[in-house]
């Protein structure tokens, strides 16, 4: 199976060990991702207003180069996932946004939102398959007790998103179930770390950080896994807790498990 | 040739905001036989109803249209009204200009084209319309209540004391319904067994009513007047006649883990069990899904311990046939289930209920005794949070959009007598709005929060934590801007009302109509409230809408007055709008017996002189008793020889021709 593939700007820079076990995991797994040639960055935070267009465009030339290539589009990062994945929503859904962002596209073909956006844990349930996943596993993580941790971009808006339950998500519990580990299930893991006003009121994303991590530690997780960049960094640098808990991309530990 | 009268109501603005009467009126003057075409604003009233019985005399009228609101709403008064005048009532047609037209219509020009269109068709009907006279039916003096809460008894000891017969049938083992389960009841706080039980009882020792409990309705046929119901009575196992209610059984049975639904699960119960202690009749029923004996074959320890020899294993379901002049439907509610509702981990915590959960708890006979104790340790709370709106005014799909409106009153219940008995426990309350309408609600609410000290907080919960053996109850406080975070030892959810499960079934079984709510929908919102569409089936109580006791026990006595007034006719007219078969043209296919949802078609063998000569042939019969006019029959007959009289297919096709001129 291949997919085309969109990294995002984080995956080259500070978040290039969630890009790289990922890359090596698929190619362990006999999935192949094809880097698509050209993709810009998706800008990180979805555009609310209607009328913002030029935000939208680089997932819109992400997704139709995807199209033109009959392949679907996988992602990695939770924020490049969630702006694609809304931005291919508007488009399906807002003919205004479809109209103008397509006056700006080149190529003959306007953009319709043909294109199915997915997550790399969608493929490993959905194409692969966490039964298939769990024979592939060379390393099992036996004994490790991990807390999934969602945060918010991928949940939700739950409708729109459509990638698991966002009040009780189980897509990454499955995940680790398969790796041959524990899944912790602790209150927080689908709530928001705060990572977005870590600039602006750190002192506010040092506190829902820290709350993330006590309650993992309250229901005895070991560790922490993500799927998102700003989280991890979030947790990892601005929350403090009494006592240290590691937080890893999903990749990481995956690449672990196949010992790739 | 017709003489025909058009009449054009304004309905005050209702239909002249949006269609120019003027212009429909000077169009129906030139229609093939119109010989008369006014207006007037309410065609409905004295006046107007006067202007058409003039309109008659004045230009002798054989025929008449009125152009006006849906024939649901007026079709009986204007047929009333030319039947006054001397005009058969059936030579009266209806062009409904204002649900379908001026109501449904932003443009004046095209609603106004489209009301000539609808009123031209309606004459060129009328045209072809022939005089009819209703038959008679007999009307079987005895009605049948489905659902045995405090709904369908009130409705069934009205009819019974107005001195007819009355049925009650009622699913669960015992009557008593919801009603039963509840510990004391708003406003005036007087406990639901004491004023439900007595109720229960008269209706269990009145001679006019039968009840058949652990029963269902399988099969309805017949029409208002006359319905033939097959009842089936589940084998309890246990024989009602001879059984004492000593309750040997229930202590002896060895199977205890079946959740009580009386106590909404919050214990278990026997495999043979009586639902409560004041339930009617007093006669345990076998679960046979949870029985050791019916599971294995091995146990029977009930029917060896019982003096009476009363169980019996072999018990098969009994069916009643029986006839009843009018239907009432009762069927009530449950809570909706909050398994979906993640955020509130309903599902995952025991200290997180459902309202009617506290209330078994909070009553004396419930598993705790009364005491308010958690479930997850039995520890006595220190703070309580309740949410409203748990699945009601629900916008997301998972719950319901409509409001449970009992919520509020019950809320502000359960808070105050916790407050009163445990006046050390804090009680706070998220609530989206308070809504308490009624005869001394609000002040009962206002009590709450001044007398008692209930914290009301308008905001919504976010989540609920469990954290460190308590719940952390996380929302919003809209009136102060800020997020909230309580700390609970019980979160008490006021899950919405829902139509009970059975609702949909029966509406299909008596074609009384639901709506997307699975609440059965009234003939008329304002004017018909008790009644359902289907002629001779009523509506009691909450399984028409969400409403509380005092509004249920009102609705289920004007039901009970609408069946009184029926069963009091010794005859019924009857719609004479019903298929005929023409024997010359019928074929003798069956194609109409098949598809007669009433069973009203049969086939005869009749001599007919055919050519000049005398044949033998086979032909249909419609049993002009039976036919309800539907016209089914008419639609699958291929030799064209099924007609339905007022909607014969010339008159059918005549309007066809007319829209689409």
């Amino acid at each position: 199976m291949v997919f085309d593939y969109y990294p995002g700007c984080t995956l080259k820079t500070e978040a290039r060990e969630l890009d790289e076990a990922g890359r090596r995991s698929a190619a362990a797994l006999g999935i192949e991702l094809q880097e698509l040639d050209a993709w810009q960055c998706c800008g990180a935070v979805y555009p609310l207003g209607r009328d913002e267009i030029a935000p939208r465009l680089s997932s819109v030339r992400a997704l139709a180069a995807a199209r033109d290539h009959r392949r679907d589009l996988l992602t990695l990062c939770s924020a490049c996932h969630h702006v694609i994945k809304r931005v291919n929503h508007d488009i399906r859904t807002d003919e205004k946004i479809r109209d103008t962002a397509n006056s700006y596209m080149e190529g003959e073909q306007a953009y319709q939102g043909e294109t199915k956006v997915v997550h790399y844990l969608e493929m490993l349930r959905d194409t692969l398959g966490f039964d298939e996943l769990k024979n592939r596993i060379k390393k099992p993580l036996t004994g490790m007790k991990i807390g999934a941790y969602y945060g918010c971009l991928l949940l939700r808006p739950g409708k729109v998103m459509s990638f698991d339950n966002p009040e009780n998500p189980s897509i990454m519990e499955s995940f680790i179930t398969a790796l041959g580990a524990e899944p912790v299930i602790y209150p927080y893991r689908n709530e928001c770390c705060g990572g977005y006003i870590t600039v602006k009121e750190k002192d506010q994303a040092a506190r829902t950080a820290s709350r993330v991590i006590d309650s993992a530690l309250e229901h005895g997780a070991d560790c922490l896994i993500t799927a998102c960049p700003l989280c991890l960094y979030n947790i990892d640098v601005n929350g403090t807790s009494s006592k240290d808990l590691p937080v890893y991309y999903i990749t990481q530990l995956l690449a672990q498990a196949l010992d790739v | 040739m017709q003489r025909i009268g058009v009449f054009v109501c304004w309905c005050g603005s209702n239909i002249a905001a949006a269609v120019d009467i003027e212009t429909v009126v000077q169009a129906m003057k030139s229609e093939p036989g119109v010989v008369y075409s006014t207006d007037y604003q309410y065609m409905c009233s004295e006046a107007g109803q006067g202007k058409l019985k003039d309109a008659v005399k004045e230009h002798g009228l054989t025929g008449i249209v009125i152009c006006a609101c849906s024939p649901r709403m007026h079709e009986a008064t204007f047929r009333n009204a030319a039947k006054a005048a001397g005009v058969n009532p059936y030579m009266v047609e209806i062009a409904n200009i204002r649900e379908q037209c001026s109501w449904i219509h932003r443009d004046r020009a095209e609603a106004t084209a489209k009301a000539v269109v609808l009123s031209r068709t309606a004459v060129a009907k009328v045209n072809l319309n022939t005089p009819l006279t209703p038959g008679t039916s007999d009307v079987v003096k005895r009605a049948l209540v489905i659902g045995g809460g405090i709904a369908g008894l009130q409705s069934a000891l009205d009819i019974a004391e107005a001195g007819y017969q009355v049925d009650i049938v009622e699913k669960q083992p015992t009557i008593g319904g919801k009603m039963a389960q509840l510990d004391k009841t708003f406003p005036t706080l007087d406990c639901a067994a004491c004023i439900l039980t007595p109720k229960m009882v008269d209706a269990a020792q009145h001679e006019n009513i039968r009840i058949y409990t652990y029963s269902e309705v399988e099969q309805v046929s017949g029409f208002v007047g006359n319905f033939s119901v097959r009842i089936r009575g589940k084998a309890r196992s246990v024989k009602a006649d001879i059984c004492s209610g000593c309750g040997l059984c229930m202590e002896k049975c060895p199977s205890k883990k079946a959740k009580d639904e009386f106590n909404m699960g919050l214990n278990n119960r026997r495999a043979i069990y009586i639902p409560f202690a004041q339930a009617i009749p007093n006669v345990p029923v076998i679960d046979r899904e949870q029985c050791i004996k019916f599971k294995t074959g091995k146990c029977g320890l009930c029917a060896r311990v019982c003096p009476a020899d009363a169980v019996d294993f072999e018990q098969q379901d009994s069916i009643i046939e029986e006839r009843y002049g009018a239907v009432v439907l009762a069927t009530g509610f449950h809570t909706l289930s909050l398994e979906h509702y993640d955020e509130y981990q309903y599902a995952r915590q025991p200290d997180v209920i459902t309202s009617l959960e506290l209330e078994r708890i909070m009553n004396a006979a419930g598993p705790t005794g009364g005491k308010l104790l958690r479930p997850s340790n039995g520890k006595a709370p220190k703070s309580v949070v309740f949410v409203q709106c748990v699945g009601s005014r629900d916008t997301t799909g998972c719950g319901k959009t409509y409001c449970s409106k009992i919520c509020c009153m019950y809320t502000a219940k359960h808070a105050m007598l916790i407050r009163e008995k445990y006046p050390e426990v804090d009680v706070s309350v998220f609530y989206i709005d308070v809504r308490t309408p009624g005869k001394n609600f609000d002040e009962f609410y206002r009590r709450a929060v001044e007398d008692y000290g209930v914290r009301y907080i308008k905001g919504m919960v976010g989540k609920v934590v469990p954290e460190k053996g308590r719940l952390l109850v996380r929302g919003s406080d809209l009136l102060d801007d800020s997020q909230v975070a309580l700390e609970a030892d019980l979160v008490v959810l006021a899950s919405a009302v829902e139509a009970d499960a059975s609702a949909k079934g029966l509406a299909t079984l008596l074609t009384a109509s639901i709506d997307t709510n699975n609440f059965y929908t009234e003939a008329h919102p304002k004017l018909k409230p008790v009644e359902s569409p289907t002629a001779g089936v009523y509506l009691s109580g909450v399984c028409q809408g969400p409403k509380d006791i005092p509004e249920t026990v009102a609705q289920a006595s004007a039901a009970a007055v609408k069946v009184v007034g029926l069963l009091s006719k010794d005859k019924l007219l009857s719609n004479p709008c019903i298929a005929r078969a023409d024997e010359l043209l019928c074929s003798g296919c069956s194609n109409c017996e098949h598809v007669c949802p009433y069973g009203a078609v049969s086939y005869i063998e009749q001599e007919l002189r055919i050519h000049g000569r005398n044949q033998i042939r086979r032909i249909a019969k419609v049993n002009e008793a039976i036919c309800q006019g539907c016209g089914a029959c008419t639609v699958v007959c291929t030799s064209g020889a099924m007609d339905l009289r007022g909607f014969s297919n010339s008159q059918i096709m005549a309007e066809v021709d007319a829209l689409c001129r």
